[in-house]
Formats: C-alpha cells, sequence, structure tokens
C-alpha cells in the first residue's frame, strides 16, 4: 500500500517535470556509457603493463657467428654476475621455430635464419635489472673486469633490457586511466548536481503539495521517499539505457573483433555481468546521492 | 507509594479542561517585528473562539506557533496538556495530527480530485486503503461535498472549495480545530455556511480557533472573542453570552438575520 502510494506519487511527479528528468537522464547514461568503455580498457592496458612488467629480463645476443664454446664461456661469466638469478639459453634454431610459427610467411621468404644465439638474463629481483644490464654491458661505471667500455666478453653483440618497453606501457595506462578517472570524475559529479537539480525542480513544482503534508502531519521521511523514489528511477533508468547501448555495442562491434585483436580477449578484463552490476549500482548510488543532496539542502521540513 | 506529581503552579493554573494554554507567550522576529508581547489566555475543551485584530495585530504569530511553525522567543505553549517546547522536531509531525488546519487560501492540490483531496490527509498519515473507503465519505457527506467527489478544486466555488480543506482538517477528527482567516475569500452568504459548518464541528465536542478580521461576523455569531492588536491581547469577553446548546440550524437562523438595531431610532 505505501509502496504503491510513493510510486504513484514519484511517477506523477516524474510526468509533470520530464524535461529537467530527461536531461538528469541523459547525463546518466553518458556517465555510465563512459564508465562502462572504460572499465575495461583500463583493466586491458593495466593487464597488458602487468605482463610486461613480470617479464623484466636482460637479453644478451651474441654475434652470429658466435660458436657453442663461446656460448659456453659467456653462460658461465653471466651466472658469476651479482643479482643474477638464472640464465635462459635459446639457440638460434630455437628462436627461429618460435618465431616462424608466429609468422611463417615471412620466415619462409627470409630463406635462411638471421636470428642469434639469445640469453634470456633474469636477475633476482626486478628492480635490479638495470644493475645487471650496466654489469653485462659494461656501460656502467661499474667497473667490469674487462676494464673499458663494452660488454663483459667479445662474443656479445649487443644487450638489450625490456626496461624502455615497460616505461612507455607504464606510461600509456597511467594516461588512459587518469583520463578515465577525470572523466567519470567530471561526469558523475556532473550526474549529481543534474540530478539534484531534477528533485530540486520538482520539490519547488510540488511546494504546495509538500507544505500540505507538514500540515496534515507526514513524517520527514514520508515527505522525502517519493522524491528519493523519482531520483533513484531516472538514474536505473539511465544506466539501464547505458548497458543496453553498450551490450549491443559488445554483441554488434566487439565480440566479431575480438578474436582477431588480443587485448579485448585479455582474460583479466570484468564480465559483462560484472560490469552491468556495477553500472547499475553506480547509477542508483549516483542519484541517491543527488536527490538526498537536494532534499537537504531545499525541503525544509 | 509515590505521591502523583504536581504541576509547578506558576500564575494562573490552567483548569484540567483547558486545550491551549498560552503563558506570557513572546514571539519577537529576526527582523525586529514584535509578533507577540507576552500574551497570556487559555481556551477551554469544547470552546468555540474567535481571534480577531486588525493585520499585523499578531493573529497569524499565534496560529502558527500553535502548528509548531514557529517557535516562540519567550513564554510556554501548552496544547491539551503538552508544552510544545518539548516537542522535539521529529515528533513535529505526530504533535500535528490531532490539529486540523484550515486557511484562507484553501492549500488543496490542484491535481487531485476533491475524494483525492481528503484521502490524502489519511495516506500521509498511514491510514489504511480500509481507513480511506469508511471515513472518506462520511466527511464528504457531513461538509455536504458527497456529489462533488470527482470534481477537481478548480471546478468549485470558492465556499465549496473551503468545505473541501474542512473536511480534509477533520477527517481525522482532531480534537483541536484552527482556522486562520476561513472566510477572508468568500462572500458573507457563503461565509455563513463556513462558520455553520465549524460551528457543527464545534458541537461534536471539536474546540474550535478561528482568527478572522470579520467583524460582523463575529459579533452575529457572540461566541468568546480575543481581540488582539500589536501583539498584545485587548479584549477578551463574551464568554458564556451565548447558550451553548443551539443547534445548528437555529445558529444559521440567527446567523441569517440582519443586525439587530435598536429599536426607538
Amino acid at each position: 500500500m505505501k509502496l504503491g502510494f510513493f510510486l504513484k506519487e514519484a511517477m506523477r511527479s516524474m510526468r509533470r517535470s520530464a524535461a529537467p528528468s530527461f536531461a538528469a537522464l541523459a547525463t546518466v547514461l553518458v556517465t555510465m556509457l563512459v564508465l562502462g568503455v572504460f572499465i575495461p580498457i583500463v583493466q586491458a592496458t593495466n593487464g597488458a603493463a602487468d605482463s610486461v612488467r613480470g617479464r623484466v629480463e636482460v637479453d644478451v645476443y651474441m654475434n652470429t657467428n658466435a660458436t657453442a664454446a663461446d656460448d659456453q664461456r659467456v653462460e658461465h661469466e653471466l651466472l658469476g654476475l651479482p643479482h643474477v638469478k638464472s640464465v635462459q639459453f635459446v639457440s638460434k634454431q630455437q628462436a627461429y621455430q618460435q618465431q616462424s610459427a608466429q609468422n611463417e610467411q615471412a620466415y619462409q621468404l627470409l630463406g635462411s635464419n638471421p636470428l642469434p644465439d639469445t640469453f634470456h638474463v633474469i636477475p633476482d629481483n626486478p628492480s635490479n635489472v638495470l644493475a645487471v644490464h650496466s654489469e653485462i654491458a659494461g656501460s656502467g661505471s661499474g667497473g667490469s673486469s674487462s676494464g673499458g667500455q663494452g660488454p663483459i666478453d667479445s662474443s656479445i653483440a649487443t644487450v638489450s633490457n625490456k626496461q624502455s618497453d615497460t616505461q612507455k606501457i607504464l606510461e600509456v595506462t597511467n594516461l588512459v586511466t587518469i583520463t578515465a578517472a577525470v572523466l567519470t570524475v567530471l561526469l558523475v559529479l556532473a550526474s549529481i548536481l543534474l540530478i539534484a537539480n531534477t528533485i530540486r525542480l520538482s520539490l519547488y513544482a510540488r511546494r504546495r503539495e509538500v507544505e500540505v503534508m507538514k500540515l496534515v502531519g507526514a513524517t520527514d521521511w514520508f515527505i522525502r521517499v517519493p522524491f528519493v523514489i523519482e531520483g533513484v528511477i531516472v538514474g536505473a533508468a539511465g544506466a539501464l539505457l547505458a548497458v543496453a547501448v553498450l551490450g549491443v555495442t559488445k554483441v554488434a562491434v566487439l565480440d566479431p573483433l575480438a578474436s582477431s585483436w588480443g587485448l579485448i580477449a585479455a582474460p583479466r578484463t570484468i564480465g559483462f555481468t560484472g560490469l552491468v552490476i556495477v553500472l547499475l549500482a553506480a547509477g542508483t548510488l549516483v542519484s541517491a546521492v543527488g536527490s538526498g543532496l537536494s532534499l537537504r539542502r531545499f525541503l525544509r521540513v | 507509594m509515590i505521591a502523583p506529581r504536581e504541576p509547578q503552579a506558576v500564575g494562573p493554573v490552567p483548569t484540567a479542561r483547558s486545550v491551549i494554554d498560552f503563558r506570557s507567550v513572546s514571539k519577537r522576529y529576526s527582523s525586529g517585528d514584535i509578533g507577540l508581547d507576552s500574551v497570556t489566555f487559555s481556551i477551554d475543551r469544547g470552546d468555540f473562539v474567535f481571534l480577531v485584530g486588525s493585520t499585523g495585530s499578531g493573529k497569524s504569530t499565534v496560529m502558527r506557533l500553535l502548528i509548531k511553525e514557529l517557535e516562540p522567543t519567550g513564554g510556554t505553549i501548552r496544547v491539551a496538556g503538552h508544552d510544545l517546547g518539548e516537542i522535539t522536531r521529529k515528533r513535529i509531525a505526530y504533535y500535528r495530527r490531532n490539529l486540523g488546519v484550515v486557511f484562507q487560501d484553501f492549500k488543496l492540490l490542484p491535481g487531485r480530485t476533491v475524494y483525492d483531496n481528503v484521502a490524502y490527509a489519511l495516506q500521509v498519515t498511514g491510514g489504511t486503503r480500509r481507513d480511506i473507503r469508511d471515513k472518506v465519505p462520511d466527511i464528504l457527506r457531513l461538509t455536504g461535498l458527497s456529489t462533488k467527489l470527482h470534481n477537481y478544486p478548480d471546478q468549485l466555488s470558492g465556499g465549496e472549495q473551503q468545505r473541501v480543506s474542512i473536511a480534509r482538517a477533520f477527517v481525522n477528527h482532531p480534537p483541536l480545530l484552527l482556522a486562520d482567516e476561513p472566510t477572508g475569500n468568500l462572500d458573507p452568504e457563503t461565509s455563513v455556511d463556513i462558520m455553520r459548518l465549524l460551528y457543527r464541528i464545534n458541537r461534536t465536542g471539536t474546540t474550535v480557533l478561528v482568527a478572522t478580521h470579520d467583524q460582523a461576523m463575529v459579533d452575529k455569531m457572540r461566541r468568546r472573542v480575543l481581540e488582539l492588536s500589536e501583539g498584545r491581547i485587548v479584549r477578551d469577553e463574551a464568554t458564556g453570552l451565548y447558550t451553548r446548546d443551539e443547534t445548528t440550524r437555529e445558529f444559521a437562523r440567527r446567523m441569517r438575520q440582519p443586525p439587530t438595531r435598536p429599536s426607538g431610532v
């Protein structure tokens, strides 16, 4: 009985102030769309950065003409360095097989094997990767045993680490995260304010009713509930529409792409059901806060 | 044995029958205007009392203090024995359920029918659907609105609108009915009807306090009159000048008579 009464009052009031209700609904819709798009993107970029960070290692590429004896000597030297946890040897043949499996046609065109023997040197701690790198490459002031500039062994062609790659990915991730956060915060604020404004207009339109309610002895919460319901309906409807739009986009655009684009299929992104729950909860919360704000300020009961 | 607590006697002790009791009540507005200046009076249960005075004399201040829309700056107000100063903000709603309030501008909800306007008072106070079905037709019959159930306020005359607002105020059968200028917007003939309705309600045992500046009406009614001027009570008279048991029919007949002139003029 009571819930029915409240719902009827809320609907009556929404019909009367359709334009501001629609504006608030549209803002919630946009906010939730942005949130719904950015949550998976941020997660995917973070996942990519993490996987790169997890593979912190120094790659030592031998000269293409290095012999097996050279390889053994270098492996021994590498294992003797401080902070080195393990050394993994990948021969040219192994590297060729790996690479050609990924891109068969290109390697068939090449005909011969251009790849060098490689050592993946894994430091005992990811933060020591730079120290290990300079030990091997000899470019640092670390005073390597060979004395001058250059790698510790003459048969080493180049030494690389993935520090710069990691750095780049981290920068991109941070940028995406910050952009998403700023955009979301701004849009959430706009949603809250617009819902607050909608409720304020609704309060104004119904000020006589509120006055009468007070006179005949309605309790404060009894007066407030229809307005809160109104706000929550607007917010939930906006979130539902956003979910519908996202669902259609996912089925029509993303799912066909997912098989050919690795990022979308990144296993760490939130599932669609989870996203729906998050968006609905956020939309409802935003609108409840908005209505509460307005009621607190403008409803003197 | 615990002795029953005696109310602390300060000044005239209100009788057990008093419904409204103002004890040196003052109201000073923040603008510096004085609304009431140390006003003391009390109204007995079942009384019909007029509160008269020109605009700005403090009539509305008394009304707004009684519905606890305003707080007095001095003195105490008791309604049915309860000190209004002790009613917390949260309890105001429950306190107001013991009052019926009628205003000059009716304060009806334009988007609702007569029936819904009256039912609203019950819905708001948590009345069940059955309550509404039982009480609303009764009160509409009492106020003579049975044929106007499904009309909207803008389809009614001023007098009918005021009847609706009285029906809404009385649907909960409150022990006290406050009317602030109930006939202020109405013609004399309609005003008599409204007064007759208020008198009928009064005869069911409800205390009625009417603020008005309709001097002719007050003179004809011959009820107790409290006159306010610049926030002070300047007249409190006519108690007992009327017969309490006058029927509403007799009442109406008397009200419709032209004012009696002294003979020999």
